[in-house]
């Protein structure tokens, strides 16, 4: 087994300790992507040069017992949704194709001052608009479990780059669920903050009051760790709240006494896979052998969710999405006629399929006669959706279900059906709808080796608790050990 | 039949004067000639880059609809108004939709009735919001059809705009009430309102009420004049636009084939408005709640230290100079009008030297003279009000003549009379320029025997009843005493020769 397949706990003693050195790990890094990802294609920019120089200067540093930041010589990947100074950012759309930003994401310069290694951008559903990573201008990404299926998505390459360990960490956005999908679908853990936790400056916008970005990694410790980095308070975000951030990787070792888990019973309903169901009840079990007592919620509202999502994150989109007209940067069609077509070939030409149908769902729904009962409407469902689950956490600890309703589809699959691609988000929905942290963590395999996923969610800011859950599951059992055998892999 | 009713709405955009822009840190300054240099990630409207209210704006916004007696809202949120332009990076500009921060409210303006009485005329508001100002699109004005730029310096502007109600009844109403909200404004330190630089401009709603009968009238279609940025340009727009409504009425019976509101320009060098789109669909700007901007609560204790920054108004201040100090409605309508710092200046001067009439005719005819000469505002004016009021004192008490006393104002606008007190220089330049009255009568009286015996002629001829030769004595006695006060001059010379 490769040297970045490891969890990034047991990676940062090896730096700390000399065993080894932060070039030594990010070439390893770098060599597997040179090795596996044609076949994966989870990075759209590798940035090998300044990850190489970056690596030198921290093991340079850290040879002159120089103080060093908590990711200290750590390959991240970052997805190509968060703005990087001097390199590359497409957010997979040909929209921003050869745009380099002048600046740095919050969460791109809490990771430089923490001394991570930045490795490249992953790839992505054009401005995270999609569940496969099919709908990136420029290729898919494939879970590394099983390369004629999705890695999920909108944050497939930076999921499939931890499984593929290509890097022992990475960092997605989530606006429906997409940094818990991609993981699950990748046998990897991947949790969404709260609303509100981590800084949205810098991250491409897709639906605002939606957004969070978040860490994905092999274990729940790295994903704690890498939270620890990410969350903060920042002024250049309005929504960005003001709350200390706990030390969530060292609170991991204390189980939840008395945990109560909350299951609802929409979400093991009509179009649930059986292995799925049966992965879950079986990690239930797992947490009542631990002593947590699980019952039964009712989340009233729940089954509106996708309705009520598809219609305020198209909104916001049609909105976010405006400002790429051609004009300032980005695309600019080559051929047009006057202002009007310079924006109509701009964009006609530049944005993909799915893009294209929620700019014109969003623009639909908050047209003059529409706003009332689109728009308006799903915001009144939304505050009833965010009353069940706060009346639901007076009761329980955390929810448990699903991450999704089967595991990992083949390329191509849900393509030509967008509905159904829409109804596979139905359990992961509700906690961006609700602001609410949640996390996923490998719970199984199906019978012809694809991961499945367990959803955790919690109550807002109570990711200390949601990943000392996580941590009592993942002690107890292996799936996160397991790692994928890549084809033409030599070195495992 | 009577005659037509001018119905007259106006939309008031200033620019507030804070540090920074309203949504970042990039100065907020106006500079044409370094296009995009005042811009960052926010203000160009880059690809994951977030505004964050500024502070200093809401302060001073709530300040102006304080002023303008409207209802500060308990709570207030930000919306998208969505369209395409290429002035406008984010393609949806950040302004106020239903919640504004503020409703209602008035502004009395002083209006000259045709009998010449001033009267005094109340507009209503609609309500006042904060916003952002656009960039500046640079087109090639050569007609070669180089291309177009964009200049995003004014983009992230703070802008408040200012929704009256129609009440406004003549483009002179227009014209002086613009100029209210403008003195309003300059007087608050919430905008320079420099109209060339265009912190202040203003699009009119217009139409007429044109009655046909005794008890029926039609109305015409509504017109707004858009982009007026002189208070000439908004009388001149509005008296063309009244003309040609009420000649488009006359040629079409009042029978519109469209009744919707049209978009006309004003062009100043024509003279004339132009209809600047067609037949214009209804726009539809989907506005929504800006998810990036929390709404904000204005508390009420918050709400009242604003109120506590409030200047008086220059309604009040006019009202107070004619009433407690005695000034004419003319005079006190001038100083206040100068601006904040220029009526101080008056207070100052005629608190000081006491005589509030004395004081108002210095400075609206001196001190403005010389200024407007200079170019120049009453905070570089060389004079201070107490230097001022040391001069009028002097000239009160009669140890210089009015005449003396500007020669001696002069004087010291150039600088005349040393570094030292302004007492010191006052002194001096009396001396320099041999300016003293003659006070002592004495020696006045010793001047008036010398010129009368040197002009027995025209001493017998006064004293004979033919009042014109006394001219020549004064004048002759002036010469000689230097600066005499030529009322007892002529006051001596008559007691002395028609006892």
């Amino acid at each position: 087994m490769t040297a970045c397949r490891e969890p990034a706990s047991v990676l940062i003693e090896r730096l700390s300790s000399g065993e080894t050195t932060s070039l030594e790990l990010t070439d390893a890094c770098l060599a597997e992507i040179a090795a596996h990802d044609g076949s994966v294609g989870a990075f759209l920019h590798v940035a090998g040069d300044a990850a190489r120089q970056a690596a030198e200067s921290i093991d340079r540093r850290r040879a002159a017992g120089e103080p060093l930041g908590r990711l200290a010589g750590l390959p991240v990947a970052v997805k190509d949704v968060l703005v990087t100074r001097d390199q590359p950012t497409t957010c997979g759309s040909r929209m921003l194709e050869g745009w380099i930003p002048p600046y740095d994401a919050h969460t791109v310069e809490k990771l430089r001052d923490a001394d991570a290694v930045l490795i490249g951008k992953t790839n992505m559903d054009e401005f995270a608009m999609g569940s496969t990573t099919e709908n990136s201008a420029f290729g898919p990404t494939r879970t590394p479990w099983r390369l004629d299926c999705v890695a999920g998505g909108s944050s497939g390459g930076s999921a499939a780059a931890v499984s593929a360990g290509f890097a022992p960490l990475a960092v997605g956005s989530d606006t429906g669920g997409s940094i818990r999908q991609p993981a699950a679908f990748c046998g990897v853990v991947g949790l969404k903050p709260t609303y509100g936790r981590v800084s949205r400056y810098g991250l491409v916008a897709y639906a605002s009051s939606l957004d969070q970005v978040g860490p994905f990694a092999r274990d729940v410790a790295g994903a704690a760790m890498l939270l620890e980095v990410l969350a903060g308070h920042d002024r250049r975000d309005g929504t960005s709240i003001d709350q200390p951030v706990p030390p969530y990787h060292q609170q991991l070792d204390q189980p939840l006494e008395g945990l109560r888990i909350g299951i609802c019973s929409e979400h093991f309903g009509e179009g649930l896979d059986q292995e799925v169901r049966e992965a879950v009840e079986r990690a239930l079990d797992v947490y009542r052998g631990l002593g947590a007592v699980v019952v039964e919620i009712e989340l009233p509202h729940a089954r509106f969710a996708v309705a009520c999502y598809y219609l305020v994150a198209p909104s916001e989109a049609s909105s976010n999405l405006a400002r790429y007209d051609g004009i300032h940067y980005g695309r600019r069609a080559d051929d047009y006629d006057g202002l009007v077509e310079m924006y109509s070939n701009s964009r006609g030409s530049a944005f993909g399929t799915e893009v294209k149908r929620r700019i014109m769902l969003g623009t639909y729904s908050l047209s003059a006669g529409y706003y009332d009962a689109y728009y308006l409407k799903a915001q009144k469902v939304r505050r009833l959706i965010q009353q069940d689950y706060t009346q639901a956490f007076l009761d329980v600890d955390v929810i448990a279900s699903p991450v999704t309703p089967t595991p990992a589809v083949r390329l191509g699959q849900l393509t030509d059906d967008p509905l159904q691609m829409y109804l596979a988000d139905t359990y992961t929905i509700s906690a961006n709808l609700a602001g609410l942290p949640g996390v996923s963590i490998p719970a199984g395999f199906s019978q012809d080796g694809r991961p499945i996923g367990l959803q955790l969610l919690a109550d807002s800011f109570a990711e200390d608790r949601l990943l000392r859950v996580a941590a009592m599951h993942e002690r107890e059992t292996d799936w996160h050990l397991a790692t994928p055998t890549l084809d033409g892999d030599t070195s495992s | 039949m009577t005659s037509p009713t001018t119905i007259i709405g106006l939309e008031v955009h200033v620019q507030l004067q804070t540090r920074t822009k309203i949504f970042c840190g990039c100065a907020n300054r106006f500079n044409p000639d370094e296009p995009n240099v005042q811009t960052c990630p926010v203000c160009l409207g880059l690809p994951g880059a977030l505004p964050v209210m500024n502070r200093r704006a809401l302060e001073l916004s709530v300040r102006a609809g304080l002023a303008l007696s409207g209802t500060i809202a308990g709570l207030t949120k930000w919306d998208r108004k969505q369209y395409y332009y290429p002035d406008l990076p984010k393609a949806y500009q950040i302004s106020q939709y239903d919640l504004p921060f503020c409703q209602g409210g008035h502004l009395d303006i002083d209006v000259e009735q045709a009998d010449g009485e001033i009267e005094s005329r109340r507009v209503r508001l609609i309500r006042v919001h904060l916003e952002e100002d656009a960039g500046k699109n640079l087109h090639d004005e050569s007609g070669r059809g180089g291309e177009s730029r964009v200049d995003l310096n004014r983009a992230g502007t703070p802008l408040l705009e200012i929704v009256s109600e129609p009440d406004i009844g003549s483009a002179a109403e227009a014209r002086r009430y613009l100029e209210e909200i403008r003195l309003l404004m300059v007087y608050l330190g919430v905008s320079d309102c420099n109209m060339q630089e265009g912190s202040l401009r203003c699009d009119a709603n217009v139409n007429l009420e044109i009655p046909t009968s005794e008890n029926e009238s039609i109305r015409t279609p509504i017109v707004e004049v858009k982009n007026l940025n002189s208070f000439r340009g908004v009388e001149a727009a509005l008296v063309h636009e009244i003309a040609r409504q009420q000649r488009e009425f006359e040629e079409c019976g009042g029978v519109y084939a469209d009744t919707a509101k049209q978009t006309r320009g004003w062009d100043a060098d024509r003279g004339v408005t132009f209809a600047q789109r067609g037949k214009e669909e209804a726009s539809d700007y989907r506005y929504f709640p800006d998810p990036d901007l929390l709404p904000v609560t204005f508390s009420d204790e918050w709400i009242e230290l604003q109120r506590a920054e409030l200047c008086e108004p220059p309604s009040e201040r006019r009202r107070r100079f004619v009433s407690d100090l005695g000034l004419s409605d003319y005079d006190a309508k001038v100083l206040v009008d100068q601006g904040r710092e220029t009526a101080d200046y008056f207070e100052t001067l005629a608190a000081a030297c006491g005589d509030t009439k004395r004081a108002a005719n210095w400075v609206t005819q001196d001190v403005l003279r010389e200024l407007n000469e200079r170019g120049e505002t009453i905070g570089d004016f060389p004079i201070d009000a107490q230097g001022l009021a040391t001069l009028l004192g002097m000239i009160a008490a009669g140890q210089l003549t009015t005449r003396s006393g500007r020669e001696v104002f002069t004087a010291l606008t150039d600088g005349q009379g040393g570094d030292g007190a302004i007492s010191e220089r006052i002194e001096k330049i009396v001396e320099d320029h041999g300016l003293s009255a003659i006070a002592d009568s004495g020696a006045l009286e010793t001047v008036i025997d010398a010129v009368i015996s040197r002009n027995e002629k025209a001493a017998e001829d006064f004293r004979g009843g033919k009042d014109a030769a006394i001219g020549k004595l004064i004048g002759e006695v002036m010469q000689e005493a230097g600066g005499a006060d030529p009322n007892a001059v002529r006051e001596a010379l008559i007691s002395r020769l028609r006892p």
